[in-house]
C-alpha cells in the first residue's frame, strides 16, 4: 500500500545519514556530541508518527524503488535500532572522536535504511553502506592488529553485499520482481541471497569475521558494531527465509559451539562476541521456526537482546577504559572500586541468562516455547544447553573474572558519568521489559497470546540457572575450571589466515615468477631485437654510414648492366 | 590508567570468607529449593523427558559441567601464544 509521508516528516535514513555528515564538518566538539544524541532522539519520537505502508518509492528501470516501507516488523526492528543509537552516543559521548562520531550515525541510519527497504536493490545498497561505514570503527582501534582484521572484516562483508547483489539479478530474471518478500530457498538467486543474510548473521563457519574483528575496535566503537550489523541480517532473514526449517539446525548449531570457545576464551570482549554469535543463534531458529510464537520471540529477543548484550559490552568497555585490559587473567577485585560498574554488569548478566525479572525472560522462552511446542526434541535440548551455556559464559564468566576472581590489585575509578548514565539507562529497560513486558508485546509483530510468569516456566528456569551456578561453583572450588590464560584460540578463520593466507601468498609468488620470467624472456628477444636494429642502423651502423657518390655510381653502373643482360637473354 | 595497589588497601565484601561461604549455602539452598519444588508444581510437558524428576536442573548442572570439561580438553588443540596470529 503506497501512502504520503505527513508533512514536515524526515525519513529516517535521511536524517542519520545528513546527521553523520553534519558531525563530519562541525569542528565544535560539544555540537558534534550534541547532534549524536539528538539525531536519533528526534527519529525515535518521529517513528512512530510514520504512516503503515510503503512511501518514497521511485522508478527505476520500468521498477519500483522502496526506500521506506512501514509495518510493525520494521518498526521494532528500527526502534530497536534508534534506542541504541541514543545509548551508544550516551556512552561514548567522551570518548569518541569525530571520524567515529559521524559513523556513530552513519553506520545505524544505513543499518535502519536496509530495515525499511522494500527492495532487494535497496537493501543491497544499505547492505553496503554498513559494511563501509563500519569499517571505520575497526580502523579507529589504530592498532596494527585492528587494520588487518578491519581488511579482512571488509573483504567479508563487502563479498556479502556483493552475493546479495548477484542473487538479486538472478532472483528478478526468475520472478520478474526485485520485491523484498518471503522466499523460497531452493534456487541459485535464494541460496545466493541466503548466503550473503548467513555471512552477515554469522552462520557456523561463516562466524570468524565477528570475533576477529570487534574486538579489535574502541570502547565505543565495537559496542556501536555489536549492535547493527548482526541484528540488520537478522532481519533480513525475518524478511526473506521465515519458516525455512534449515534455519533451525542452522541457528541450533549457532547457539551451542560457540559457548565451548567462550569457556576459555580470555579477551572478555571476545567472549561477548561467542555470546552474540550465540545469541544470534536464537533469533535464527526462531525465524526457522516460522510461528507466530516464535517470529515474535525472535522480534522481541532482538529487541531485549541489544540492550543487554550492550550493557554487558559496555560494562566492559568501562573496564577496558579503567585498566587498559580486558583480559580475564588480568582483573579481578574491581567490584571493590568499580561498584557501579559491577551492578549494571550483574543487571546484564542477570538479563541476558533469562533470569525472571529480567528482559531475556520474558522473550527468549517464546523461542525455547516455540520449538517445544512442534515437538523438536533434538534442537530443543541443544537451545536448553545453550541457554545454560549463556549463563555460563556471560551470566557468570564475565562478571566474575572481571569484577570478582582473584584480587588482580588494580585500585581503579568507577566509569565516567556519561558511561554510568547509558549503563544505567540499559540496566532501567532490562528489568522494567522483564517485570513489564506488556509494551514490548504490544510492538511485537503478531498478536501475542504468551504468558511468561507461569509457575512451572519460572521454576524451571531457576532450577536451570541454579544447577548451571552450583556447576560453576563445584568445579571452580575443587579446581577443574580451567584458568584464565594468555592465549589464541584457533577457530575456523585458522583456515583462511595461516593456510589460507599461504596459498594465497604462495599464489602471488608464483605469478609474481612467471611474471618475471615471461618478462625475462620477451624482453632479451625485444632486446636483441632492437640491438640488430641499432647495429644497422645507429650512428655507427652499416646502414647509416655515410657513402662516396663514386661508390653509388659504381653499384648504379652494375645494376643498369644487369639489367640490360636480363633484358637481352 | 591503571593504579596497582597494595592488595589489602581496600576490604571487599568477599575478602570475608563468611560471606563467600554464606553465598555459597546459599546457592546450595536454593538448590535444594527449587528440587523439591519439582514435585509440587505440575510442568504441563511437550516431551516425556520433561517429566524426569528435576529435569531442567540436572541437565543444566551436568551439561554445564560437561561444557567445562569438554572446553578444557579443546585447550590441548585450539590453544596458541597470545601473538600466533601476529608472527
Amino acid at each position: 500500500m503506497t501512502v504520503d509521508l505527513p508533512f514536515g516528516t524526515v525519513p529516517p535514513v535521511l536524517l542519520f545519514l545528513l546527521g553523520g555528515l553534519l558531525i563530519a564538518v562541525t569542528p565544535n566538539a560539544f555540537l558534534r556530541r550534541l547532534i549524536l544524541v539528538v539525531v536519533p532522539v528526534y527519529g525515535l519520537v518521529q517513528l512512530f508518527a510514520l504512516p503503515m505502508g510503503s512511501s518514497l518509492e521511485f522508478d527505476f528501470f520500468g521498477e519500483t524503488l522502496t526506500l521506506l516501507r512501514v509495518d510493525k516488523t520494521s518498526i521494532i526492528f528500527a526502534t530497536i535500532f534508534h534506542l541504541a543509537a541514543v545509548l551508544a552516543a550516551v556512552y561514548g559521548w567522551a570518548n569518541l572522536d569525530r571520524m567515529q562520531q559521524s559513523v556513530a550515525l552513519l553506520y545505524p541510519g544505513s543499518a535502519i535504511g536496509a530495515v525499511f527497504a522494500g527492495d532487494l536493490i535497496t537493501l543491497f545498497v544499505f547492505w553496503e553502506m554498513a559494511a563501509v561505514t563500519s569499517v571505520f570503527l575497526i580502523l579507529a582501534g589504530s592498532t596494527v592488529r585492528a587494520s588487518k582484521a578491519a581488511i579482512r572484516y571488509l573483504v567479508i562483508q563487502v563479498g556479502s553485499g556483493v552475493l546479495l547483489l548477484f542473487g538479486a539479478i538472478l532472483y528478478f530474471q526468475e520472478t520478474g520482481s526485485i520485491a523484498f518478500e518471503k522466499m523460497e530457498l531452493g534456487s541459485i538467486a535464494t541460496i545466493a541471497i541466503f548466503l550473503a543474510f548467513g555471512i552477515k548473521s554469522a552462520f557456523p563457519l561463516l562466524h570468524n569475521w565477528l570475533q576477529d574483528s570487534y574486538p579489535e575496535s574502541t570502547i565505543t566503537g565495537t559496542l556501536i558494531l555489536s549492535i547493527f550489523t548482526t541484528k540488520m541480517a537478522v532481519y533480513a532473514l525475518f524478511r526473506g527465509f521465515p519458516g525455512e526449517q534449515l534455519l533451525i539446525w542452522i541457528g541450533a548449531v549457532m547457539t551451542c559451539f560457540p559457548v565451548f570457545f567462550a569457556v576459555i576464551e580470555n579477551d572478555l570482549r571476545r567472549v561477548l562476541c561467542y555470546s552474540l554469535n550465540n545469541q544470534v543463534g536464537f533469533m535464527v531458529v526462531g525465524i526457522g521456526i516460522g510461528t507466530p510464537l516464535a517470529l515474535n520471540g525472535t522480534a522481541s529477543y532482538v529487541f531485549c537482546n541489544i540492550i543487554f548484550e550492550g550493557l554487558l559490552f559496555m560494562s566492559m568497555g568501562a573496564v577496558l577504559l579503567r585498566t587498559g585490559t580486558v583480559k580475564g587473567s588480568e582483573l579481578g577485585g574491581l567490584y571493590k572500586t568499580m561498584p557501579l560498574t559491577t551492578f549494571y554488569c550483574i543487571i546484564g548478566a542477570a538479563s541476558i541468562s533469562a533470569f525472571p525479572l529480567f528482559a531475556g525472560f520474558v522473550s527468549k522462552g517464546m523461542i525455547i516455547d516455540g520449538l517445544a511446542k512442534e515437538h523438536m526434541l533434538i534442537p530443543w535440548l541443544m537451545l536448553v544447553f545453550a541457554a545454560a551455556g549463556v549463563f555460563h559464559h556471560s551470566g557468570i564468566k564475565i562478571p566474575y573474572f572481571a569484577f570478582f576472581a582473584h584480587d588482580s590489585g588494580r585500585r581503579v575509578k568507577d566509569a565516567p558519568l556519561s558511561m554510568q548514565i547509558a549503563m544505567a539507562l540499559s540496566a532501567i529497560l532490562c528489568v522494567a521489559i522483564g517485570t513489564f513486558p506488556d509494551p514490548l508485546y504490544a510492538l511485537l509483530p503478531y498478536p501475542v497470546d504468551y504468558v511468561p510468569y507461569t509457575a512451572p516456566h519460572v521454576l524451571h528456569q531457576l532450577q536451570l540457572l541454579l544447577f548451571s551456578a552450583l556447576a560453576f561453583t563445584l568445579l571452580t572450588i575443587s579446581g577443574i575450571y580451567p584458568p584464565e590464560l594468555r592465549s589464541t584460540n584457533l577457530d575456523f578463520d585458522w583456515f583462511y589466515r595461516k593456510p589460507g593466507a599461504a596459498l594465497v601468498r604462495g599464489v602471488v609468488t608464483g605469478i609474481a615468477a612467471i611474471n618475471g620470467a615471461m618478462t625475462n624472456f620477451v624482453g632479451r628477444r625485444i632486446e636483441g631485437a632492437l640491438r640488430s636494429l641499432y647495429a644497422l642502423h645507429g650512428p655507427e651502423g652499416r646502414l647509416a654510414r655515410t657513402w662516396p657518390s663514386g661508390f653509388m655510381a659504381m653499384w648504379i653502373a652494375i645494376l643498369l648492366t644487369l639489367a640490360l643482360l636480363v633484358n637481352y637473354l | 590508567m591503571s593504579e596497582h595497589g597494595p592488595k589489602d588497601d581496600v576490604k571487599g565484601i568477599f575478602d570475608n570468607p563468611r560471606n563467600v561461604n554464606l553465598l555459597k549455602y546459599s546457592l546450595y539452598a536454593s538448590c535444594l529449593l527449587v528440587a523439591i519444588a519439582d514435585f509440587f508444581v505440575d510442568g504441563h510437558p511437550y516431551f516425556d523427558i520433561e517429566k524426569f524428576p528435576v529435569f531442567y536442573g540436572l541437565y543444566g548442572g551436568i551439561m554445564c559441567a560437561a561444557l567445562v570439561i569438554a572446553a578444557k580438553w579443546m585447550r590441548i588443540i585450539v590453544m596458541r601464544d597470545e601473538d600466533y596470529y601476529d608472527r
